[in-house]
């Protein structure tokens, strides 16, 4: 045919000036993309804050978290600047020693969650058919049960130990986890690069780990921020129900338990916890958002509108 | 200009033009890049001006600004749009609520995303004439409804209008919104694209109705359409837009037998010829998106005639005469080739096929189903080595079924026998021998759905080369250049994500991905019907190059039965799951002898 147009070289000299070849692993470039949107600095800012806080916490405290500083249930003064609990002991000390296991025990169950919830989700929205029907069916069952009940219904069984509470909360995660892992896979699946993939003849596990999974990472990292958010509710409740910290330990759910008989006295024991719990969520989600966003490419620069 | 009007005194031109445009400007906002610039244009009653552009030519941003709508993220920084005297751009809400639909209305390009589908189409319809309190009464607007559905070839019986959506046809449904459109007697009708979504046959009577009607009632229409074949039967006048301007406007005939500007001549060869005289002749590149359009005229670097000046400033407004403008530095020079000069001959020798035939893929008597439904029945055909074979037919005639069935692809039941080198061959591609699946490989239809967007081009390619051959990291790297090199692609595109390169690119990177494997066989699903004409053109072109040079047997499924001659030497025609002719390209063209193969030739249209 002609000879005019064998070579399409102006595709070549006038490529696109806005790209230039990305070196790094596309982790890199999302996470740098997300930084780039005010929400994320804001979560990240707020989790670092709550975070550091838990962590720096128990150095900075002014006492021991079970030392008595004071009667009951004493407004703030110059000794307890936030008062004292329902048994004497200095309020902000159990707020800066409370949150570590509380943040520790959430990211643990999102994690186990989030993992069993994944590959669950990837295999029955691949599978499709029987083994699809199955396992749905399945978690049905478990999703039935409201999740605390079914955190409870263990740890009332076997007693409140830490890891059936991370466990419990995890599972029941799964579920919902699995619903959105599988909406999005049946739209990937669906798609013609894995029908290229299946057409080569890769196994089944590759495409559903390899090409499958990387393209449904945006629902599911605002789903794991959505799920720690629930999680660190669902961990302080079963603190505040009794079956999770025991006291005297120091914890945030645990202390809104026992010092709401004083709200009216002496708030601040139980508003300094709801509020860190509130805060800690609000941040959680800020990420997940900006990570959503940045993963889907709202605000990718590929040149055009 | 030195040219005086022949179109007589300029108020004789006012008189009925009924919408003007003029520098009509839209950005992006916030970063302020230019989707269209200075974009002006009238349209007279009665009129229908077709403006054709590729895709990112802002064409449908211009459109929808007639009606004072931009979508997220453009905004109209500049310009005048008006419609009988009254300025539109200046409105207030409800005054844009009044006109949108009454004076000016709009039919989208795909109906069955704007009809809402919880809604009866009647009281949809019903809804449009109370919404602008068309007639008096209730009594005036039933009986307008009826006039309407019978405007537009429908049934305007009460359990026709009690359907909804989704139960009319593609074409049905696109009526059912052109007779919306129509509903108020607009003085201006905006149509975008509204027969993209439909099969030539639909197409050709949607186009009738919509000629019929505008001139019915003398109302100014606006095509926009990236297919100067469909504007060609349709428009009295035709604007060409390009990277956001418009760079020629005229009468049809001027444009089509005397363009003065390259890029109209260019698109006009890369149209595909159904009389197979003419070879099909793509632009070089692409058209470039807002915000990486180049200084001076945009489409210097795609331009042969490009001087340097071209990609210094940009032209003025010129033109043989007033109402025949161009914007290009050297449109004298273009003009004054004759446009017989840019033909340039299809080789025909290329038809011929003097290779001993040997079989190479076999289908006989296969029935395929979709779940329980039976989608195909009886085919049966041949691929002969180092031939090309096209399947053409419209939607749902199982061309693209009986294509996924000899790749292994269809994931339902199948009866019958697809052999390949005499060898039976499996459903599942998965439970074929993996030599068989290294010979067969397919090419979708979709390059922004057939490359995973979270992998680079290198790991794209890499994909057939692990599964088929055991290679070091360095072979392996040759290879994906040589595969590259084949399309025409530079080696550094490797390090690219999809979504960082153009609609042909990702399409050639789809094409040297199937090529890695090193196939015998190419199966082609309709690979260029998300691209632009000029650059299905230059895809055409290299399919047909590489099937020559490296022997391949090759199945073209298309829709396009103007492709056909570009690429193939035997034919098979689909309609409803069965193949209705078979045979060599110029036997089946010239002289078809199934009825459908004659309508289906008669409804494409040509240029």
């Amino acid at each position: 045919m002609s000879t005019e147009i064998t070579v399409n070289d102006s595709e070549l000299v006038e490529a696109p000036g806005a790209h230039s070849a990305r070196r790094h692993s596309e982790w890199v470039m999302t996470i740098r993309e997300a930084w780039r949107m005010g929400r994320t600095k804001v979560g990240i800012a707020i989790f670092a804050a709550i975070v550091a806080l838990a962590v720096v916490g128990p150095w900075v405290a002014p006492y021991s978290p079970t030392e008595f500083v004071g009667r009951p249930f004493s407004p703030p003064s110059s000794t307890a600047v936030l008062g004292t609990d329902y048994i004497g002991r200095d309020v902000l000390t159990r707020v800066l020693y409370g949150g570590r296991t509380v943040i520790t025990l959430a990211l643990a169950a999102t994690v186990i969650g989030l993992g069993l919830g994944v590959t669950l989700g990837l295999i029955t929205g691949y599978a499709r058919r029987w083994v699809d029907e199955t396992i749905m069916r399945i978690l049905d069952v478990v999703l039935a049960f409201p999740q605390i009940v079914l955190a409870l219904l263990f740890v009332s069984i076997v007693g409140p130990k830490l890891w059936l509470i991370v466990l419990m909360v995890g599972i029941g995660h799964a579920p919902r986890i699995a619903r959105v892992a599988r909406a999005a896979t049946l739209e990937v699946a669906q798609r013609d690069f894995v029908r290229a993939a299946e057409a080569f003849g890769i196994s089944r596990l590759k495409i559903i780990f390899s090409e499958i999974l990387p393209s449904t990472t945006s629902p599911l990292l605002v789903e794991f921020g959505l799920r720690l958010t629930y999680s660190i509710g669902l961990i302080a409740a079963l603190s505040f129900l009794g079956f999770g910290m025991q006291p005297p330990a120091a914890d945030w759910g645990l202390m809104i338990n026992e010092n709401r008989i004083g709200i009216t006295v002496q708030p601040w024991p139980v508003f300094m916890p709801v509020l860190l719990i509130g805060i800690l969520t609000i941040g959680t989600n800020l990420i997940a958002d900006g990570m959503g966003r940045a993963l889907i490419g709202i605000e990718r620069d590929t040149g055009g509108g | 200009m030195a040219t005086v009007s022949s179109a007589g005194p300029a108020t004789g031109v006012e008189r009925d033009v009924v919408l003007t445009v003029e520098g009509l400007t839209i950005v992006l906002d916030p970063s302020g890049r230019n989707i269209d610039d200075e974009v002006s244009l009238f349209i007279r009653q009665g009129e229908v001006l077709g403006l054709v552009g590729e895709s990112a030519s802002g064409k449908t941003t211009a459109a929808t600004s007639l009606l004072d709508y931009q979508r997220r993220g453009a905004k109209i920084s500049g310009g005048e749009v008006t419609i009988d005297g009254r300025d539109v751009l200046a409105m207030g809400p409800d005054e844009l609520r009044t006109i949108r639909g009454g004076v000016i209305s709009y039919v989208p390009q795909d109906s069955s995303a704007s009809l809402n589908p919880a809604l009866r189409i009647g009281t949809q319809l019903m809804e449009i004439l109370e919404a602008h309190s068309f007639g008096g009464s209730q009594a005036d607007r039933e009986a307008r409804l009826k006039e309407m559905m019978a405007e537009v070839l429908l049934p305007s019986d009460r359990d026709f209008l009690r359907r909804y959506p989704h139960q009319l046809s593609g074409g049905q449904q696109q009526r059912v919104a052109i007779a919306m459109a129509f509903a108020n007697r607009p003085k201006v009708i905006v149509l975008d694209e509204p027969t993209t979504a439909l099969d030539v046959t639909t197409q050709a009577h949607v186009l009738d109705t919509i000629r019929d009607l505008t001139k019915r009632y003398g109302v100014a229409a606006l095509y926009v359409t990236h297919d100067l074949a469909v504007v060609a039967n349709l428009a009295d006048r035709i604007a060409v837009m390009y990277a956001g301007r418009i760079v020629e406007i005229g009468t049809k005939e001027e444009l089509f037998e005397a363009g003065q500007h390259p890029y109209t001549r260019k698109l006009l060869s890369s149209i595909p010829d159904i009389t197979g005289e003419r070879a099909l002749v793509g632009i070089p590149g692409w058209a470039p998106r807002p915000g990486q359009r180049p200084p001076g005229c945009a489409f210097a670097p795609r331009c042969t005639w490009a001087i340097e000046k071209c990609s210094e400033e940009y032209p003025p407004v010129e033109g043989p005469t007033d109402l025949h403008r161009v914007r290009c530095w050297r449109w004298k020079e273009v003009g004054a080739q004759t446009a017989e000069t840019d033909v340039v001959l299809r080789d025909k020798s290329l038809d011929a096929c003097d290779t001993p035939e040997k079989t190479v893929i076999s289908v006989r008597d296969l029935v395929a189903f979709y779940q329980h439904k039976e989608t195909l029945h009886d085919i049966t055909t041949t691929l002969c080595e180092r031939r090309c074979l096209s399947l053409v037919g419209e939607s749902g005639s199982g061309k693209t079924t009986l294509a996924r069935c000899i790749a292994g692809l269809h994931p339902h039941k199948i009866e019958g026998d697809i052999e390949f080198m005499g060898k039976p061959l499996a459903r599942d591609a998965r439970d074929r021998p993996r030599s068989t699946r290294q010979a067969i490989q397919y090419i979708f239809q979709s390059p922004y759905s057939s490359l995973n967007p979270r992998k680079t081009i290198r790991q794209i390619l890499a994909a057939p080369l692990k599964v088929f051959f055991d290679l070091s990291r360095d072979e392996m790297e040759a290879r994906m250049e040589k595969a590259l090199e084949q399309v025409a692609l530079d080696a550094s595109l490797l390090n690219r994500y999809p979504d960082q390169l153009s609609g042909g690119e990702r399409q050639r990177v789809a094409i040297a991905r199937g090529l890695a494997a090193e196939p015998t066989v190419l199966v082609c699903d309709e690979v260029t019907s998300w691209l632009d004409v000029s650059v299905q053109a230059a895809i055409i072109d290299l399919l047909a190059d590489l099937q020559r040079e490296m022997g391949l047997s090759m199945l073209f499924v298309t829709h396009n039965l103007a492709l056909v001659r570009s690429i193939s030497q035997e034919v098979a025609v689909m309609n409803e799951g069965r193949i209705v002719e078979h045979g060599v390209v110029d036997a089946v063209l010239e002289d078809p002898q199934a009825d459908y193969t004659k309508k289906l030739l008669s409804d494409t249209p040509t240029v």
